[in-house]
């Protein structure tokens, strides 16, 4: 076979392996798409599940997702931020900051069943938290920290170092150039990565089997007091996710439609990611455009 | 009129800018250092429990790693109890190579043809669409693998369907885009000019693929992979989801197994705090960790030896 022929055979099969992959791809996100979203209604959205019956909704599940997401972020956003920071703009490049560096990438490596169980141990058991919504809260955030901070760090990179010395040739200090600064140039790319980790802790269910915990209780949506047993925004009631929802109707569930359900929450999942996806990239060109003059 | 000490005390004094640079300083640095805690806290934390097998329960390490039968809470003819990790640790193994091994090939051939084919359609298509499926979460993949994947095994192979293939099945749609994306940066890395020095000395486009650019990427090829092994052999519940769940030795590829993380997710709820029982899962987790220590050195030495060259 000469060097021609053999040229044609291997980019033809790239082209088969390419459209394979495509294929399989495409095939996935269809089959999630076509099986969950007639599953699809107001009902199904915002009504309580039932254990034994047909016809229950993930309505408490939904929310519980959304809470755990925010307080989630509302924990680690401002961790990521001060240590991004820090690792960028201080850090001098010596042998402690490698070795800081490499604790956040090992935490970034460990399997998240790893952390849930760290969290089970910590606040579940030693800090009697118990299966809450705050545990899950402090799991996530541990599953978040690494690739969040990373994130922002790459950020910091993508504002030229222009701006640091004009900063400070105009007699800011390091801080203020950093707040005052690179924060404002930063925060469309700052903001993208923020949604997108919000796309993965929002699909996250094996860091929250043991700390969030599995059962959702009925929740009673007129009551606004946190410190409420059946208030929606009580941190201390255990909180089974959509994620959640899906892994434990179908290994332990025993309700009669258990595939329509986890159909129509893979669904849910996969659209709520995909909006996620979109907002970052629509919202980081928007703002791009808006706090630049570009 | 100020005495001179009082000025000197003025003028020593730090100014307002120089305060908040230090509250800066240290508000960041705190934060860092906490991630840093909490790096030390879970490996000490998981590796305290873990060692409570060896150390308090008097188990062997080498009949821990080496024993084939997984029963903690039954002791065996010699008074001791049946807590063999390597049907998991075994299990664990088989379907993170086999995985890789499939999805190797689909990965890098995909990112080959979105960088070296046709970039156009690249960009416009596979870029977007893997980008999308590395964010899936894993329960959807294990429901789609449970819905799909375990009847199509039960329909070719017989048997219930749950084992090592559809675990692998599943992990290996999982990786797939996770890879691939890796892949592609891995090859974007490499100078344009190498290319075009190939093609001008005449050789065809395949010779300059496979004989300079995956030449000039293997290292950041070899880490997309271990990086997808990372991530398979980590993964929990689309694994528990579909290998059906028994701690036994696989004596073929669809037969009921376990893994390290299929045996955590599904007991350590199962198990009272400080029993041998519960100590054997915890000795399984610490397991783990160790690996994805050994995967992130793996990681870190190709990488060191990327810059080398």
């Amino acid at each position: 076979m000469n060097s021609k022929t053999q040229n044609k055979v291997a980019i033809g099969s790239l082209y088969g392996i390419a459209g394979l992959v495509v294929l399989i791809l495409l095939a996935l996100l269809g089959y999630i798409l076509v099986s969950g979203v007639p599953q699809l209604s107001w009902h199904f959205l915002t009504a309580p599940g039932k254990a034994f019956l047909k016809g229950g909704g993930v309505g408490i599940q939904l929310f519980n997702s959304f809470y755990l997401l925010i307080l989630a972020m509302l924990i680690s956003f401002p961790i990521a931020l001060g240590a991004a920071i820090y690792l960028y703009e201080y850090a001098k490049d010596n042998w402690l900051t490698t070795t800081i560096r490499t604790a956040i990438e090992i935490l970034s490596s460990l399997p998240s069943v790893v952390v849930g169980l760290f969290g089970f141990l910590f606040f579940v058991v030693k800090l009697h938290l118990g299966f809450s919504i705050l545990s899950g809260a402090f799991a996530l955030t541990f599953f978040n920290l690494p690739l969040l901070t990373r994130s922002i760090e790459d950020s910091l990179r993508t504002v030229s170092d222009v701006q640091r010395e004009g900063g400070l040739a105009l007699g800011l200090s390091r801080w203020e150039t950093v707040t005052r600064v690179i924060l404002p140039a930063a925060v469309p790319s700052i903001l993208t990565g923020v949604i997108l980790s919000a796309g993965r802790v929002f699909g996250e269910a094996a860091a929250l089997i043991y700390t969030a915990g599995q059962s959702a209780p009925a929740l009673n949506f007129t009551d606004w007091n946190p410190f409420n047993i059946s208030s929606p925004l009580n941190p201390m009631r255990p909180a089974e996710t959509l994620a959640v929802h899906i892994w434990k109707i179908n290994s332990e569930g025993i309700m009669p439609d258990a595939k329509a359900i986890s159909s129509g929450s893979s669904a849910v999942l996969v659209i709520a990611i995909l909006l996620f996806n979109f907002a970052a990239r629509y919202l980081g060109k928007r703002l791009y455009k808006r706090l630049t003059s570009a | 009129m100020k005495t001179t000490q009082q000025l000197e005390k003025q003028l020593k004094r730090r100014s307002k800018a120089a305060k908040l640079e230090i509250f800066g300083r240290v508000i960041s640095l705190t934060a860092l250092l906490l991630i840093v805690a909490v790096v030390v806290a879970i490996i000490g934390f998981v590796a305290s429990k873990g060692i409570a097998t060896f150390t308090s329960n008097h188990v062997n390490l080498w009949d821990f790693l080496s024993g084939k039968k997984w029963n903690p809470g039954i002791t065996d003819a010699n008074g001791k109890p049946e807590v063999g990790a390597l049907p998991m640790i075994v299990g664990s193994f088989l379907i993170t190579i086999l995985s890789a091994i499939v999805a190797t090939p689909f990965a890098i051939g995909t990112a080959v043809f979105m960088n070296e084919i046709s970039p156009n359609r690249g960009a416009k298509i596979l870029q977007p669409v893997t980008e999308l499926l590395v964010g899936i979460p894993s329960v959807v993949y294990g429901f789609i693998g449970l819905s799909v994947v375990v009847p199509t095994t039960r329909a070719l192979f017989g048997g219930s369907g749950f084992g090592i293939l559809s675990g692998t099945c599943v992990l290996f749609v999982m990786i797939l885009p996770t890879v691939t994306s890796m892949s592609a940066d891995a090859l974007r890395a490499v100078p344009r000019y190498y290319r075009e020095a190939s093609l001008a000395l005449g050789a065809t486009q395949w010779q300059t693929i496979y004989k300079v650019v995956l030449r000039a990427a293997t290292p950041g090829l070899m880490t997309a992979v271990v990086f997808g092994m990372a991530r398979a052999f980590g993964e929990a519940l689309a694994v528990q989801m579909v290998i059906g769940n028994a701690a036994l030795m696989p004596n073929s590829l669809v037969s009921p197994s376990s893994t390290l993380t299929s045996v955590l997710t599904t007991g350590i709820g199962n198990t009272v705090m400080g029993s041998l029982q519960n100590n054997a899962l915890w000795s399984l987790a610490l397991v783990l960790l160790l690996m994805s220590l050994v995967f992130n050195l793996i990681i870190r030495l190709i990488g060191r030896k990327g810059r080398l060259q």
